[in-house]
C-alpha cells in the first residue's frame, strides 16, 4: 500500500509541475500563434536554405567530386519531387528503413565519399554555420510542398520499424522517467505557452512532423526533424541519440505513418 | 487594440514653443539624408521622436497597426502598417522598451502606398509605436504587443 | 559577399506587391557567442526601384530581425516592370538584386 502511495506520488510528481491541462478545444493563445506564424511563413527565411540546398544538390562535390542528382530518395535516381513526403520508406540498397535526412547523409557518403564521422562531428545548426545536409534536406523537403504524407507500409520491414517506433515512443528511462508520451501522449498538454500535441492521434500527429526542417525564431537558424528529436532527448534527460540512426529513422516513421494522409506544408517557421 | 497616446509635450513653455518651430521647419519628407545616428542611438522613443523633429504628433485613428497581442518569439515580430492619413510620405516606428526604440523610417515621398510589413525584435512587451509624417505634420498611434521570450539576447 | 535577396513582385491592379527577403545576421552587439560579445553588424539602408526611379526607401536599425523580411507596394507598375532593391549596412557592405513584376492570379 506504502509503495503504491510512493509510487503514485512520484508519478505526479514526475510529470505534474511542468505540464499543465487546458482544454483541448480552445486555446486562443496558441490559435494566435499560429495565425501570426503562418503571416510569418509567407515569406520565410527557409527559402534561403532551399536555394543553398538546390546548390549543393547539384554541385559536384567531395573526394569523389560527385553531384548528389543520382541519389536515390525512393522513387527513382535523382527524384527529388515528392519524395520527403513518403519517407521514411525502406531502401534495398542497405537493407532498412530511413528517414529523409539518413538517406541525404547515405548518398553523401556513397556517391560523394564524405564520412559519417565528419558529418555527424556537428550537424546542428548555430548562428554562424548550417550544415551541409541542413540545407540539402531544406531543399528537399521544399520540393514535396502541399503534397499528402504517404511514409509507405508495405515492406516488412516498414512495418516491423513503425512498431519499434511506437515503442521507443513510449519507452520511459532517464532521471525524469518521461518517454514522448509524457508529453506528447495525452490531449490537451501545454508547457509555458506551447500546447503539446498528442501524436498518438492522425489530426494531431501532423503536428510533430508539419514546419520541420523549419527556421527557428530562436537564434535564426535552420532546424530539421533530426535537431528537434535530438533536442526532446535533451529536454527528457536521455542521452543523446545517434545523429541519422536507425532509432531517429523508426520514430520519425511512427509519426510520419501516424500522420499519412495529411498535407505537408513544407519548410516551416517554429519558435 | 490601440492605445491612446498621453501627450508627449512636456510643460514647460520655451521647449514647448521650440517643438512647434522645430517641426514646421524640418520637411517630414525624407526626413533622413544620412542614417540619422542622434535618432537611432537615442534610448526613449520621446528624445528619439526629438531627435526627428517629431515631438509634436497628434494621436490619430487613421494608422492601422497590426501586429500580434502575444508575440510567440520577440525575435521576429511581424508588424503591419497602413496610413490611411492623405498625404503620407513616411512612417517611423518606435519600439517603446527596446534599449534603442528607433527602429526606422520608411519612405513613401517617391510612388509607394503607404503600407510597409516589417520584422522586429521586441526585447520585452512594448508599445509599438508608430509616427507618420502626412502634409507637413506629424501623427501618431501604438499597440501593445506582449512578449514571451525576449528577442534581443540570441 | 553576401548571399543574394529573394524577392517577389505580384500585379494586384496596377500595385505591385512586392515582398524581400534579405540574408543578413542584423546582429545587435548584444548576443554573445563563445563568450565574446558579437560584434554590429545590419542593414542601415534600403531603395528600391521601378523601372530605374527611387519608389521606396528605408533607414533602419539593428532591431529589425535577423534575415530581413520587408513588404511594400508600388503603383503605377505593370507586367514586365522590373524592381530593383539595393541593402547597404554599416560595415559598407551592399547587396543588389532584382526581379520582374509579375501579373498576379
Amino acid at each position: 500500500m506504502r509503495q503504491a502511495l510512493v509510487l503514485g506520488f512520484v508519478a505526479a510528481f514526475a510529470a505534474g509541475p511542468w505540464l499543465q491541462a487546458v482544454a483541448q478545444t480552445e486555446d486562443p493563445v496558441a490559435a494566435d500563434f499560429d495565425k501570426f506564424r503562418a503571416v510569418l511563413e509567407q515569406d520565410n527565411p527557409a527559402e534561403l536554405w532551399e536555394v543553398k540546398g538546390e546548390q549543393l544538390w547539384k554541385t559536384p562535390r567531395g573526394p569523389k567530386n560527385a553531384s548528389l542528382e543520382k541519389c536515390d530518395l525512393g522513387l527513382g535516381p535523382g527524384v527529388v519531387k515528392g519524395a520527403y513526403a513518403q519517407m521514411p520508406r525502406y531502401f534495398a540498397d542497405v537493407d532498412r528503413v530511413m528517414d529523409a535526412e539518413a538517406r541525404i547523409v547515405h548518398c553523401m557518403i556513397t556517391l560523394q565519399g564524405f564520412t559519417y564521422a565528419e558529418l555527424a562531428k556537428a550537424p546542428f545548426s548555430n548562428a554562424t554555420r548550417t550544415p551541409d545536409p541542413v540545407s540539402i534536406v531544406t531543399y528537399v523537403a521544399a520540393q514535396s510542398a502541399g503534397m499528402k504524407l504517404a511514409a509507405p507500409q508495405n515492406h516488412a520491414k516498414e512495418k516491423a520499424t513503425y512498431a519499434a517506433g511506437k515503442e521507443i515512443f513510449f519507452y520511459r528511462a532517464g532521471t525524469f522517467d518521461f518517454s514522448c508520451a509524457s508529453c506528447h501522449g495525452v490531449d490537451g498538454q501545454r508547457i509555458r505557452t506551447q500546447p503539446l500535441p498528442n501524436f498518438t492521434k492522425p489530426e494531431q500527429a501532423i503536428r510533430s512532423v508539419q514546419g520541420w526542417p523549419g527556421y527557428r525564431m530562436t537564434g535564426g537558424v535552420m532546424h530539421t526533424l533530426q535537431w528537434r528529436l535530438n533536442d526532446c532527448y535533451r529536454q527528457q534527460r536521455f542521452p543523446e541519440p545517434g545523429y541519422a540512426s536507425d532509432t531517429l529513422s523508426a520514430l520519425l516513421t511512427y509519426l510520419t505513418v501516424n500522420s499519412n494522409g495529411q498535407v505537408y506544408k513544407g519548410p516551416g517557421i517554429k519558435r | 487594440m490601440q492605445q491612446t497616446r498621453r501627450s508627449v509635450m512636456k510643460a514647460g513653455g520655451a521647449l514647448g514653443l521650440l517643438a512647434v518651430l522645430g517641426s514646421t521647419l524640418l520637411k517630414p519628407g525624407r526626413a533622413l539624408a544620412a542614417w540619422n545616428k542622434g535618432a537611432f542611438e537615442a534610448k526613449s522613443a520621446i528624445d528619439a521622436m526629438k531627435a526627428l523633429g517629431m515631438s509634436n504628433a497628434e494621436d490619430s485613428k487613421d494608422i492601422v497597426i497590426r501586429a500580434p497581442d502575444i508575440a510567440e518569439n520577440g525575435a521576429v515580430v511581424p508588424i503591419d502598417v497602413t496610413s490611411n492619413i492623405p498625404g503620407t510620405t513616411s512612417i517611423s516606428v518606435f519600439i517603446e522598451k527596446n534599449p534603442f526604440p528607433y527602429t526606422g523610417t520608411f519612405d513613401f515621398s517617391q510612388g509607394a502606398v503607404p503600407f510597409v510589413h516589417l520584422r522586429a525584435k521586441l526585447g520585452e512587451s512594448t508599445p509599438v509605436r508608430v509616427v507618420v509624417a502626412a502634409g507637413g505634420k506629424f501623427y501618431t498611434a501604438a499597440k501593445e504587443v506582449k512578449v514571451t521570450i525576449g528577442g534581443c539576447g540570441g | 559577399m553576401a548571399d543574394p535577396m529573394k524577392i517577389r513582385a505580384t500585379l494586384q491592379g496596377d500595385v505591385a506587391d512586392v515582398r524581400v527577403l534579405m540574408a543578413h545576421p542584423m546582429e545587435t552587439g548584444q548576443r554573445k557567442q563563445g563568450g565574446q560579445a558579437v560584434p554590429l553588424h545590419f542593414i542601415q539602408s534600403i531603395t528600391a526601384q521601378l523601372n530605374g526611379k527611387t519608389v521606396f526607401s528605408a533607414d533602419i536599425s539593428q532591431a529589425i530581425s535577423r534575415n530581413p523580411v520587408f513588404a511594400f507596394k508600388v503603383k503605377g507598375a505593370k507586367a514586365g516592370d522590373k524592381i530593383v532593391i539595393t541593402w547597404k549596412d554599416n560595415k559598407g557592405e551592399t547587396r543588389t538584386d532584382e526581379t520582374t513584376v509579375r501579373a498576379g492570379s
